[in-house]
């Protein structure tokens, strides 16, 4: 008989958890005083707060000049940001020269995008089919019939004068849309086993990603107009829609693939043995875990996009930011916190819609979560 | 020998059902060569599978048993030879490989199922896309199978989610559902926990006493001794012997065979 010979008699019955520390003391512990070198670092943490909030506060509320305000209350000495100015110009970085008569065309649009996007967006709302054609094939139609006129009585409005936020919600929206799908096909294309398709697309992906933003806007600029049939003119905002979306997509298509590869060559198999030819093995089966993979990536795309839509002032676009700086050199509101202010508001108009994006992201990430839940 | 006497369930199995039909031929496969680049991996294969036919093929790792069995639905291309399915001989043509690939079902070693469905949604997908069944019909069918196998409280839940055991029965039902001539397993047990090996067994019987034709890698002795009705052994791309289960195991006659067997069978 060995010493460690042993039958269990009886199964120990299962016990509940220790009580989990909480409260504020617990979490204060936890989190900002677990160490020696933790509570140095809090110190030094609220030591900065300390010196950073209090002129920041005085700089864009305390010391600022409100809405309403006039320009005589921005030249003050030590003034803060000059919102009155904002206030006053707020049209024209939401339209840019865009006739103030037709204002409500623009506004028409911006409601349809939010009353048709939305929906699209959030996954409970029903009748997604009909919703996503009316937002990718009526609704560019009627946006581009409203906005340019011409027709149906309504004045022409030629895109140059079309500006502010107008314009960059248009290349954001319509580039964000083209992209994705661009970059798909380009992936697949070059994974292709075609010698043709694969190489074209490895030519147009690697050509584009070796060529800055503003290079392939001025080749949209000027070459695009020598592709033309003789006196056909493309418009200015069509050259830069081209030119973004191009650009964005050999971005998109490296990514997808990059997704692409984080798949098992068992799925391909498991696919194509139940007899799924190659585009419902792409569209059902790789793809959508694919995708999944290469959120984070492809939201950088779309946020690295949103924000490079302010370089189409290249080819002669006033887009946000571009609205912003004609009007920080205006006489009639110059003071020593106008540009300051200008460009603080722009930079918080596209923090807005970045982080939006990212945050949306963030929860189709979560909801898309399937593997580890038990 | 206790392995090859071991029963692989308590029961009688029903033989019955499991007639092998003398003049109906499933697979014909005809002096068929494969190559992975300059390396000889099937030799001048030759066998012919009659409908109702329950084959295991063993034989030691690199013998080609598993690139065998995913030529015949063409996962794996072979260079000379001809394999013909259900009458239908494959070749480049992709119409026919998926006109062959939607009789024969598969079962692989790492279950394959698609993680972002649902177990419900893994087996109706086919059906649908491939067969054009109505949603709800697959649906009505893909539950009979999960009854089937036993598993039919998982059906909403995501294949992250099951034991090793149960995503291979699921991933059975899968190929079930397509309502195949043909099942091709290719060890489908070696990547479970031996307490989970049998229930995936279980179903594997049952398949075939509803006269399934069945090709099953796999170094289950005691599955191949109870259900097959042939065995084939493979070494360096070749058959080397086959024999009826009773034969093979008492009576090996190619000294490479015995030495497979001694070796497996305590």
């Amino acid at each position: 008989m060995t010493d460690f010979a042993f039958v269990r008699s009886e199964m120990t019955a299962a016990q509940p958890a220790p009580n989990r520390s909480s409260g504020l003391v617990a979490w204060l512990r936890k989190n900002l005083f677990a160490s020696f070198s933790d509570t140095i670092l809090t110190l030094l943490g609220v030591l900065f707060l300390i010196w950073a909030i209090p002129p920041l506060y005085g700089f864009l509320i305390g010391r600022a000049v409100p809405p309403g305000g006039t320009v005589e209350m921005c030249r003050v000495e030590n003034v803060g940001a000059c919102w009155a100015y904002i206030a006053s110009e707020i049209e024209f970085f939401i339209y840019g020269f865009y006739p103030m008569a037709e204002y409500w065309r623009p506004n028409v649009v911006f409601a349809l995008l939010v009353l048709l996007g939305a929906p699209l967006l959030i996954p409970k709302v029903p009748f997604k089919v009909i919703n996503a054609v009316v937002f990718f094939v009526v609704f560019p139609v009627v946006a581009v019939v409203l906005l340019s006129g011409g027709s149906f009585g309504l004045r022409e409005v030629p895109t140059e004068q079309w500006g502010g936020l107008l314009v960059t919600l248009i290349i954001s929206v319509v580039g964000i849309s083209l992209s994705l799908p661009l970059g798909i096909l380009l992936a697949l294309g070059r994974q292709s086993k075609l010698p043709i398709i694969k190489s074209l697309c490895i030519a147009f992906i690697e050509l584009v990603r070796a060529v800055p933003l503003i290079t392939v806007l001025f080749m949209a600029s000027i070459m695009l107009p020598l592709f033309m049939p003789q006196g056909m003119t493309v418009d200015k905002l069509v050259r830069a829609l081209v030119g973004v979306t191009l650009f964005s997509s050999a971005y998109m298509a490296e990514v997808v693939r990059g997704g692409m590869q984080a798949i098992g060559r068992g799925q391909y198999e498991a696919a194509q043995a139940l007899g799924l030819g190659y585009w419902k093995r792409t569209g059902l089966i790789i793809l959508p875990q694919a995708l999944k993979h290469v959120i984070p990536g492809i939201v950088g795309n779309f946020i690295a996009l949103l924000k490079d839509t302010s370089l189409v002032y290249i080819v002669g676009m006033k887009d946000l930011l571009e609205a912003v700086k004609t009007k920080n050199d205006a006489i009639e509101w110059a003071s020593p916190t106008q540009s300051v202010t200008g460009y603080i508001f722009a930079a918080f108009i596209f923090w807005v819609m970045c982080f939006s994006i990212s945050r949306y992201a963030r929860y189709w990430e979560n909801r898309l979560n399937t593997g580890h839940k038990r | 020998m206790s392995d090859v006497s071991a029963a692989v369930v308590d029961r009688n199995i029903d033989r019955q059902k499991m007639t092998v039909s003398q003049t109906d031929v499933a697979i014909d496969i005809i002096g068929m060569n494969k190559w992975y680049g300059d390396f000889h991996v099937l030799r001048d294969i030759n066998l012919k599978v009659m409908r109702g036919e329950r084959i295991v093929i063993a034989g030691p790792s690199g013998s080609g048993k598993s690139t065998l069995i995913r030529c015949i639905n063409r996962l794996e291309e072979h260079q000379r030879g001809q394999i013909i399915v259900n009458g239908i001989e494959l070749t480049s043509d992709l119409k026919r490989v998926d006109e062959v690939r939607r009789e024969v079902g598969m079962v692989f070693q790492h279950f394959n199922l698609f993680p972002h469905l649902t177990i419900l949604q893994n087996l109706t997908l086919a059906p649908i896309w491939v067969r054009g069944i109505p949603k709800a019909q697959a649906e009505e069918t893909a539950m009979m199978y999960l009854e089937r196998v036993k598993i039919p409280e998982q059906a909403a839940k995501f294949p992250g989610q099951l034991s090793g055991g149960q995503q291979q029965r699921v991933a059975i039902a899968r190929s079930l559902c397509m309502n195949p001539q043909i099942m091709l397993f290719d060890e489908p047990t070696s990547a479970l926990d031996p307490e989970m090996v049998k229930e995936v067994l279980e179903v594997m019987i049952s398949l075939a006493e509803d006269g399934m034709t069945m090709l099953c890698v796999t170094h289950e002795m005691g599955f191949a001794r109870q259900v097959a009705n042939r065995v084939i052994f493979m070494d360096q791309g070749q058959i080397i012997e086959q024999n009826e289960p009773e034969a093979f195991f008492s009576n090996p006659q190619h000294e490479r065979t015995k030495l497979f067997l001694s070796q497996i069978l305590h």
